[in-house]
């Protein structure tokens, strides 16, 4: 008997065959010609203007930081949901007290109006 | 500059907190070379995140000399290279060099060679209102709509080919009237396709006009407000989105619009929705055109009655010598032209497309030039564009509607 | 008893399996799009246009593989493999159907089924977007890069709403194996008890696997073809795969947590209940694709953070209520 999990690793290796697979077949067939015309990264036929990995004004940053904080805290909701029926009333309250601190966080982010795309 | 926190309140500052400088943005060049601008347009784009700071159109990449080529064609003969200008309005541009020519010569074209002239201008009109139509919804990502609206253009495709011989460029006028009349049965096979028009454009709607998506993408998008956009010289439903009533066939009637009842749909906002109501209108205006026309359309001659302009018909030509000698003279030297200079403006569907045509009274054009509605409606659109995402920048260049065989010619 | 070679077996079969649906869903949904778009759709390739996937498979194989002038290469050559390989590791824990008897020997119809399987399916499920990301950031064009932002962008909007509404499904079946979770459907499936929950989960599984109207990160009007601009040949191959797989995990997902799995009346066998139930899910997929148009990004976050999480949250609450109180 084998324990679920290395089932799962089992697969994955298969996956990671199949992948290789895929990968290395064309090799055998495709041609390989490359000039430098054809590796010049595609910018609408023209010559690209700076560099394409230039310093970015990602303007989602602040979504992201919340998004950090939030997840976390839904992951300390998974194992309750699935024995809330057990735990009944205690774990319930507990958990209202801990998802009403999350909720003030969003309204809170909410109304300083840093969920407006900037 | 770094994030700006105070002490007691955690104020964070947004306008702070974007970070300036030039190293922030991207330039970034869409086009000519992109599914989404319509044929050969470059835009230079300054981005800061998706948000542009700064669109620069850059056109030339169709350049065909079409006008100077018009030059060294006789008068007859410039008409198919005229043709190849707007692709998606071919008749448009024929009916402009055509009347300017025609009033160069002073002529008057029969009655029913001038209500044909105004069916097929119309009928391209909702070609080219359907494929922008299409295509802009495929920009917003409805492949749908595209094979709707396409589906009901090869209708009107299919009525040019039947009484010109072309489906893209007809070059279905002369001067002096029309190239033949329109075969038997023409009128009812144009019938039946104008009855598919106001269920199928119903439909198409009915996807659109309830998509939440499709609003949100559009409203509020784009926006140039009517005195920028006359500053810029933008005409067609691109002003009249913006809620000026200018339509070159009510304002300086030609080719007998005035005749006709039609009204000028008119936005209120100059947004990308407004240009796609105002077009949308448009659609079922010249369709009410088209049964007028088709309701009165006379008989008789559908070219002048003038041998030194027109070809003789080829019975004659069998026949008669004075007509072969006409047949002969037409076809190897034209006619010429009394010296002069004219301009002729019609409302093409994308605008207000304008014919200066100067005879120094040889057997060919001194000089064609035209004001392209395109070219103009294409230097608007950083007005339009700036301050908004790479997103709506699809939305905009869609809605403005650029044929760039008419801005480059 | 289950032993290796056994689940070797499964997995080989289970492979070859959603390779060709993988195959089956791009002629599939080609010929679906040609009679929504009142045409025909592919008819060249084979009776019906059935072989266009073999077609396309020569065609990836034998293309050029470019790598471009200033890519990452290691990035760039890792991206496609993280990709599929994240979309099919979820299938893993996926049961499809409940373990059948073959010559005394119990077979289960999956190649795991351990304790916190819905964990490992929706953890690789949201893991693809590594493949995405890397893949537009190592191109180095920018246009690639915009896809890739868009793509993390399109992440954190849908990925909370996902996991608040997964828990009312946890809450009423009290466990984290697939298997468990569907026998709880018994009775009824969770799509009557959790509506709202289902109509979350279902947005944001079509956000995870970027379909229309959440297609941003790839948007070919917009970003030309987004994070895979620089991909050709069987790399970009690579990331179809990994898009209609995922569609496929995301549908099946679906189908476990929320319509009942395998569970429906005698006359069909589990499996095909399964698979009718996968179809369908997989034809709506298509059919919004016909229908909808592209959402606009900064949309798309209101779209997630305003009202989706707000809502998740609410059925979050009202779920625990009923299973604290009335259960």
């Amino acid at each position: 008997m084998v324990s679920a999990y290395t089932d799962v690793l089992i697969f994955f290796l298969v996956g990671a065959a199949f992948v290789a697979l895929n990968l290395t077949i064309g090799r055998l067939f495709r041609p390989h010609n490359p000039y430098p015309e054809k590796l010049t990264p595609y910018e609408c036929g023209e010559i690209p203007v700076g560099e394409g990995q230039a310093p970015f004004n990602i303007r989602y940053y602040i979504f992201a930081l919340l998004f950090v904080v939030f997840d976390v805290e839904v992951v300390f909701l998974f194992p309750w949901a699935v024995v809330l029926r057990e735990l009944g009333m205690y774990a319930f309250v507990l958990m209202v007290i801990f998802l009403f601190m999350l909720v003030d966080g969003l309204v809170y982010a909410w109304k300083k109006g840093v969920l407006r795309w900037v | 500059m770094p994030q700006v926190v105070r002490s007691g309140d955690y104020d964070l500052d947004l306008e702070e907190l974007q970070i300036e400088g030039e190293g922030d943005r991207m330039t970034l060049s869409v086009g000519p070379h992109h599914p989404s601008t319509h044929g050969v347009l470059r835009v230079v784009l300054e981005i800061e995140g998706e948000r542009i700071v700064k669109a620069t159109p850059e056109v030339g990449f169709l350049h065909t000399g079409i006008e100077k080529t018009a030059e060294n064609l006789t008068w007859q003969q410039a008409i198919t290279v005229i043709d190849r200008m707007d692709y998606l309005a071919p008749l448009s541009n024929n009916l402009g060099y055509v009347l300017a020519v025609e009033k160069l010569l002073g002529l008057e074209v029969p009655p029913r060679a001038r209500i044909l002239r105004l069916l097929f201008t119309e009928l391209q009109r909702m070609a080219s209102h359907l494929l922008w139509l299409g295509t802009t919804a495929l920009d917003i990502g409805s492949q749908s709509v595209l094979m709707y609206a396409f589906d009901l253009r090869e209708g009107i495709l299919d009525l040019f080919e039947e009484a010109s011989g072309a489906r893209m460029n007809p070059s279905y006028f002369r001067v002096g009237g029309i190239a033949r009349d329109i075969p038997d049965g023409f009128e009812d096979m144009c019938r039946r396709f104008l009855d598919r028009v106001p269920e199928r454009i119903r439909e198409i709607r009915n996807i659109l006009d309830e998509n939440p998506i499709w609003l949100d993408r559009l409203k509020g998008v784009g926006v140039i407000s009517a005195e920028d956009a006359i500053a810029w010289g933008v005409t067609g439903p691109n002003l009249r989105a913006c809620g000026v009533p200018y339509d070159v066939r009510k304002a300086f009637p030609y080719a007998g619009y005035d005749e006709f009842e039609f009204d000028v749909p008119v936005g209120e906002n100059g947004d990308c929705y407004d240009r796609y109501l105002v077009r949308m209108e448009e659609l079922m205006e010249s369709y009410r055109l088209c049964r007028q026309a088709l309701a009165r359309l006379p008989r008789g001659p559908v070219v002048v009655d003038d041998r030194k302009i027109v070809l003789p018909p080829k019975h004659e030509v069998r026949q008669s010598m004075e007509a072969l000698i006409h047949h002969f003279k037409l076809v190897s030297y034209g006619f010429d032209v009394p010296a002069g200079e004219v301009y002729q403006a019609l409302e093409s569907p994308r605008g207000e497309i304008g014919f200066y045509v100067v005879s120094n009274g040889k057997n060919k054009p001194w000089r064609v030039r035209v004001r392209g509605p395109a070219f103009y409606n294409v230097f608007a659109m950083p007005v339009m564009m700036q301050g908004s995402l790479l997103a709506d920048m699809v939305a905009i260049i869609a809605t403005v509607d650029p044929v760039f065989g008419e801005v480059d010619r | 008893m289950d032993t290796v070679g056994l689940v070797l077996a499964r997995s080989l079969i289970l492979a070859v399996a959603l390779a060709s649906l993988f195959a089956g869903m791009t002629v599939i949904e080609r010929k679906m799009l040609g009679y929504f778009h009142l045409r025909l759709g592919p008819t060249r390739t084979g009776p019906w246009g059935l072989l266009q996937p073999v077609a396309d498979g020569i065609k990836a194989i034998v293309k050029e593989d470019i790598i471009p002038r200033d890519a990452d290469r290691l990035v760039f050559r890792l991206a496609p493999i993280i990709s599929v390989f994240t979309a099919l590791a979820a299938w893993a824990v996926i049961p499809v159907g409940p373990p059948v008897n073959i010559g005394g020997l119990t077979i289960p119809l999956g190649v795991a089924d351990p304790p916190g399987g819905v964990l490992v399916a929706v953890a690789f499920a949201a893991l693809s977007v590594y493949g995405v990301t890397l893949a537009g950031w190592a191109s180095q064009s920018k246009y690639s890069l915009l896809g890739s932002l868009r793509a993390s962008a399109q992440l954190i909007s849908y990925e909370l709403a996902m996991g608040l509404s997964l828990l009312g499904v946890l809450m009423l079946a009290g466990s984290l194996r697939l298997t468990e979770i569907v026998a709880a459907q018994e009775r009824l499936p969770f799509i009557l008890l959790q509506p709202l929950g289902f109509v979350i989960y279902f947005l944001a599984a079509l956000a995870e696997s970027a379909r229309v109207p959440f297609d941003l990160p790839e948007a070919e009007t917009e970003l030309v073809s987004g994070y895979s601009t620089e991909y050709s040949g069987m790399r970009f191959a690579m990331f179809m795969m990994a898009e209609y797989i995922h569609m496929i995990t995301a549908s099946s997902l679906v189908t476990l947590l929320y319509l009942g799995g395998w569970n429906g009346p005698v006359f069909l066998p589990p499996v095909v209940w399964f698979l009718v139930k996968l179809g369908f899910l997989l034809f709506v997929f298509i059919w919004l694709r016909a229908t909808m148009v592209r959402l606009r990004y900064d949309r798309l976050m209101d779209l997630g953070w305003k009202v989706l999480l707000p809502l998740a949250i609410l059925n979050l609450v009202a779920t625990a209520v009923i299973t604290v109180f009335v259960a």
